[in-house]
């Protein structure tokens, strides 16, 4: 089981030293997320086409400590984007990781990049 | 910088905090708070809600991110040792030492322990913190089945026997009184209230002293004055509160004779520097059990501090409706007024439990308290006419007997209270500041009031009335109040689903284009899957985003982000062959087995990327998806029926397999479930269902509309006597006409109850075609059979549907986050910490 929330870090885009290279834009489904390993950490990226926008997150939710975030549906509470866990639909902002719903603990965002249809996760260690 | 101690992070210690920070002036201040619990302050009104989801984070009322953001510095699991007045500082218990300006004393309380001999056995608990609940429930885990008691028949002691037949043990109250609720109920009332315990499998035991715990190192029984016994496992005591005063003692504040720390109405204590809110402070020499009257002094003590004026009222309201176990009681004002003081009107129906009285003055004119038991619907509006001292009906009984006759309700309307009426008594909101809240600062719903007021937030009691002030407000703007599903579509299912099927509109993204706003969201996206998968009877494949995590991946999500797999088996009726291949996969994926309710078999623990895997073997053996994870068809559920059965009227098993057949793969508001039984002895249990069939002697008995689960309906008879063609055409109706209507989530007991005209209605729609519309939904009917595709055939079969069943999108791992544990010759998923 994962020993600690704090093995996530959100990162911003200034604090960025690495673009890591995660996969090709056809691999995440339209309007949905994928996960991504990246070292020993789960990354959930959602390609929220409506938006135009890509976002990433940690794949493990803080409720219950399970790795689902990436199976979440997409959505927004007004201008917020979010994402909500599969498994009892709390959500969280997918631009300041905030819990929307309730008072559960952030999660932790990154920033994501598309270059030539490849898409990549910052992180700042 | 001046610096404000709170002692104790508990509700009011919170409040005060929340209050403190909210204020402009707060800033000017260092805020310290001190709790000896391990958690951050939570919410212990709701905490028998931790037996129903385990769920200690639910509770929590603010993270401690909050306090960070906040300024506040938060130390928890550090208790406060001692106070010294003269230089202004505390002591903690790990020596660590602070001094203040201010100090708050908000130390709450602790069960009160009767010193009755054995009460240091093991078994015996009180119920307080989540850490009691914890330990309760461990110890409970181990003695299923046995007898538990609970020791005091209060409003606590109630709700603890409610958990403790939630534990699975069988709940004994033990009073020591005469009645129970002694402090909220007459004699009459505790009765009705017994009775109604009896029925929901609690015992009640009145006038009983207990003189000792008995057993041999952990409890087995009790023994009360009379000599007579009571053999329990287990015992939780809830005899009342003790103020935890400790640290008043060790700087010579003020105390009671029988504990709390003596407040005046600023909740200053005997030193002007030292303030105590909560169960803790004694104000009008009492001590207030509850957390309304704890949050007003958490407003008095800020106020105060930051050099405001406000008073702690005069008196204090202490009426309360008991949440939770199954009952409605509620006791307001002054339940027992004596015969000088005014007129009890007294209602009373022994058959069905229900007790009610209300005590009006003398003249007539005015209300003064009232008990009610078994149905406290009118609480909230009885409360509001007593404390605004409001005008009674002509006939006050009608107040409890309903208006007899002549028009208008008897109640009145909510509006008509006054702008000062207390609505949310948790957090002292208005009537008016609700009004305010939705005419000028365009809060249009219950949860937005929520948030910009913090009305129900509190214990939630007062959410139906705030939801009736709401739309009467919106009503008085002239808006129309409108069922929408979510912010992002101004429509009601019905509606979307026509829309859908007149515009033949394609897809989510076409809809949200042409008639919604904004980007969606959990809500709606599920809600207009099923509107395709109805008008288009398409799997939940081919829009795979916006289906619900169950559908997203045609398994359902367990605990631990596994899936479980569960083929059909029409009618429950399966061969051996069948049998060994189900045990021949479920070893080889080593998955845990176990018959379901409906009559099946469920495989837990399947990996995301093992599903495709798991059912191309099941489909090569001729199964196919049971639809267990959709708003579909589960089970028809049968007996066995004439084939063997010698009471058997007809054959089940055949209509079962046949009815389950016809409907399966139909998407629907909600899920849907049949019965089959082949006599009126009702082996299948077809009146629990959906749509079930009876065979009687002349024919088969169609039912509808029943269910089990969270509230529980028989269902009704729609037609007798009818032969088997007849009785599916009326259930082809019957369903396509909910399929059509019913909102989303509504499963169709919920949706009948809701249908102008009831049964009524719905047989003549069904079976007079009232409507005209019979033909346009056989016809549909007709058309979802003739197109029903095996989705889990589909999604094995497209390598594009395949290639979702993968953890990562970049590497061929499994996720190593999933364990399980051995539990009886099979495994189950670690269980939440
Ligand atoms: C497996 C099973 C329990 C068991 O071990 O026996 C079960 C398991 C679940 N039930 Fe059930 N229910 C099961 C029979 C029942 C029954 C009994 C029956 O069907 O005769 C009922 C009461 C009858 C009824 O529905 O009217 C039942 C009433 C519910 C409810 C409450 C529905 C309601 O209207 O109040 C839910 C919650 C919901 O659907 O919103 C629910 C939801 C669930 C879910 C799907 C919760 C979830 O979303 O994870 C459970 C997961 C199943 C899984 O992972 O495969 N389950 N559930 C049974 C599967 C039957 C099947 O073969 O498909
Ligand atoms: C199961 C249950 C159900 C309830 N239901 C209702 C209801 O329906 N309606 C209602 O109005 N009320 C209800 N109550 C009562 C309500 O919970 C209390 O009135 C409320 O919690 C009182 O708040 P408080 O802050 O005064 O005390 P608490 O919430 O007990 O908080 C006091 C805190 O101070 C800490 N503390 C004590 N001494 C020290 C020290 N020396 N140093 C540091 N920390 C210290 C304690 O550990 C505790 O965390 C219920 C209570 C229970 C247990
Ligand atoms: S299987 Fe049904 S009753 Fe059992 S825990 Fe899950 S939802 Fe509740
Ligand atoms: S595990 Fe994510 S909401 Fe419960």
């Amino acid at each position: 089981m994962i020993s600690a929330l704090n093995t996530f870090q959100a990162t911003r885009l200034e604090e960025v030293t690495i673009w890591f290279k995660a996969a090709e834009v056809s691999k995440f489904p339209k309007n949905g997320g994928a996960c991504v390993k990246y070292k020993d950490k789960q990354i959930a990226v959602f390609n929220f086409t409506r938006k135009g926008e890509w976002y990433a997150c940690q794949n493990l939710c803080p409720h219950k400590m399970e790795m689902v975030l990436s199976r979440g549906m997409v959505g927004v509470d007004g201008d917020q984007p979010k994402v909500a866990c599969p498994l009892h639909k709390n959500t969280f902002s997918l631009k300041t990781g905030e819990n929307l719903n309730g008072n559960l603990d952030a999660i932790a965002t990154y920033p994501v990049r598309i270059e030539n249809n490849f898409v990549y996760i910052g992180f700042s260690e | 910088m001046k610096t404000v101690l709170v002692i104790g992070n508990g509700m009011v210690g919170y409040k005060f905090c929340e209050k403190f920070v909210a204020q402009e002036a707060g800033k000017n201040f260092r805020l310290i708070v001190f709790g000896e619990e391990p958690r951050v302050a939570y919410d212990r009104v709701h905490l028998s809600e931790f037996f129903e989801n385990g769920d200690a984070e639910k509770l929590t009322l603010a993270p401690r991110s909050w306090y960070a953001k906040n300024g506040i510095e938060l130390y928890t699991n550090e208790r406060v040792v001692d106070i010294q007045k003269e230089t202004r500082t505390i002591i903690t218990l790990s020596k660590k030492s602070f001094s203040y300006d201010y100090l708050v004393l908000a130390t709450g309380s602790v069960p009160f322990v009767p010193p009755i001999k054995g009460v240091d056995k093991k078994g015996v608990f009180v119920y307080r913190t989540i850490e009691d609940l914890e330990e309760t429930l461990s110890y409970a885990s181990n003695i299923k089945g046995s007898r538990a008691a609970v020791l005091g028949g209060g409003l606590l002691g109630l709700e603890a026997a409610k958990a403790v037949k939630d534990m699975g043990l069988e709940p004994h109250v033990v009073e020591f009184a005469p009645r129970l609720m002694p402090r909220q109920l007459d004699d009459d009332g505790s009765a009705a209230l017994a009775t109604k315990m009896n029925e929901l499998g609690i015992s009640v035991h009145l006038n009983k002293v207990t003189q000792q715990i008995l057993g041999n190192g952990s409890i087995q029984g009790m023994e009360f004055s009379e000599g007579d016994a009571l053999s329990v496992e287990m015992l939780i005591i809830s005899a009342g509160i003790r103020p935890r005063d400790e640290l008043a003692k060790t700087c010579d504040l003020e105390v009671g004779i029988r504990g709390g720390i003596v407040v005046d109405n600023t909740m200053r204590t005997s030193d002007p520097n030292i303030f105590a809110i909560g169960e803790v402070a004694l104000y009008n020499q009492m001590i207030y059990g509850l957390v309304a009257p704890g949050y007003e002094m958490a407003q008095v003590a800020v106020d105060q501090i930051l050099g405001g004026e406000t008073l702690m009222a005069k008196s204090i309201d202490m009426s309360t409706k008991l949440k939770l176990i199954g009952v409605d009681v509620a006791s307001f004002g002054n339940p027992f007024t004596s015969e000088e003081e005014a007129h009890a009107i007294v209602f009373e129906n022994k058959l069905q439990g229900l007790y009610k009285r209300i005590n009006v003055s003398k003249d007539g004119k005015k209300l003064l308290g009232g008990i009610l038991v078994g149905d406290a619907s009118d609480y909230n509006m009885l409360l509001q006419l007593q404390q605004n001292e409001m005008p009674l009906p002509e006939n006050p009984e009608d107040l409890i007997l309903g208006a007899r006759g002549g028009d208008g309700a008897a109640m009145g309307n909510v509006m008509e209270l006054p702008d000062e009426a207390v609505i949310c008594s948790c957090e002292s909101v208005t009537k008016g500041a609700i009004c305010c809240a939705v005419i000028e600062g365009g809060h249009e719903s219950v949860k937005s009031i929520a948030k910009s007021t913090k009305a129900t937030t509190g214990c939630g009691g007062c959410k139906p009335m705030i939801s009736d002030l709401v739309m009467e407000s919106l009503k008085s703007l002239g808006k129309t109040v409108k069922i929408r599903i979510c912010e992002h579509f101004d429509y009601s299912r019905q509606e979307l689903y026509d829309i859908v099927k007149l515009r033949n509109i394609q897809d989510y993204d076409e809809l949200l284009d042409t008639v919604g706003q904004g980007d969606g969201c959990e809500v709606c996206k599920p809600a207009v899957a099923a509107i395709f998968a109805s008008v288009y009877n398409e799997t939940a494949n081919r829009q795979e985003t916006i289906q619900d995590s169950n559908d997203r991946y045609l398994a359902n999500i367990q605990r631990n982000g596994t899936y479980s797999v569960v083929p059909r088996v029409a009618g429950g009726e399966i061969t051996p062959k069948q049998l060994m291949a189900l045990g021949r996969i479920g070893m080889k994926y080593d998955l845990y087995t176990k018959i379901t309710g409906g009559q099946r078999i469920d495989m837990f623990g399947a990996e995301l990327h093992e599903l495709p895997l798991i059912w191309e073997e099941l489909i090569k053996e001729g199964f196919e998806s049971g639809h267990a994870y959709g708003k579909a068809l589960r089970t028809v559920k049968s007996c066995v029926g004439s084939t063997w059965c010698r009471y058997g009227m007809d054959e089940s098993v055949s209509f079962a397999i046949e009815i389950e057949n016809r409907y399966k793969g139909i998407r629907s508001p909600h899920k849907m479930k049949g019965g089959v039984s082949g006599c009126i002895r009702e082996c299948a249990e077809a009146r629990c269902k959906d749509f079930g069939f009876i065979a009687v002697e002349g024919g088969w008995n169609v039912y509808v509309c029943g269910n089990g689960g969270a509230n529980p309906k028989h269902a009704e008879l729609l037609a007798e006597k009818v032969d088997k063609e007849t009785a599916v055409k009326y259930v082809d109706r019957f369903l396509m006409f909910y399929i059509k209507t019913a909102p989303p989530l509504t499963r169709t007991a919920a949706w009948l109850e809701k249908l102008e005209g009831g049964i009524t209605y719905l047989k003549n729609v069904v079976i007079h075609d009232s409507l005209g519309m019979g033909e346009e939904l056989d016809a549909e009917m007709q058309q979802y059979t003739d197109t029903y595709k095996c989705e889990w055939k589909e999604a094995v079969e497209t390598p594009e549907i395949r290639a979702r069943y993968t953890h990562f999108v970049n590497s061929e791992e499994k996720d190593s986050n999933i364990e399980f544990v051995p539990m009886r010759g099979q495994k189950m998923p670690k269980a939440w910490t």
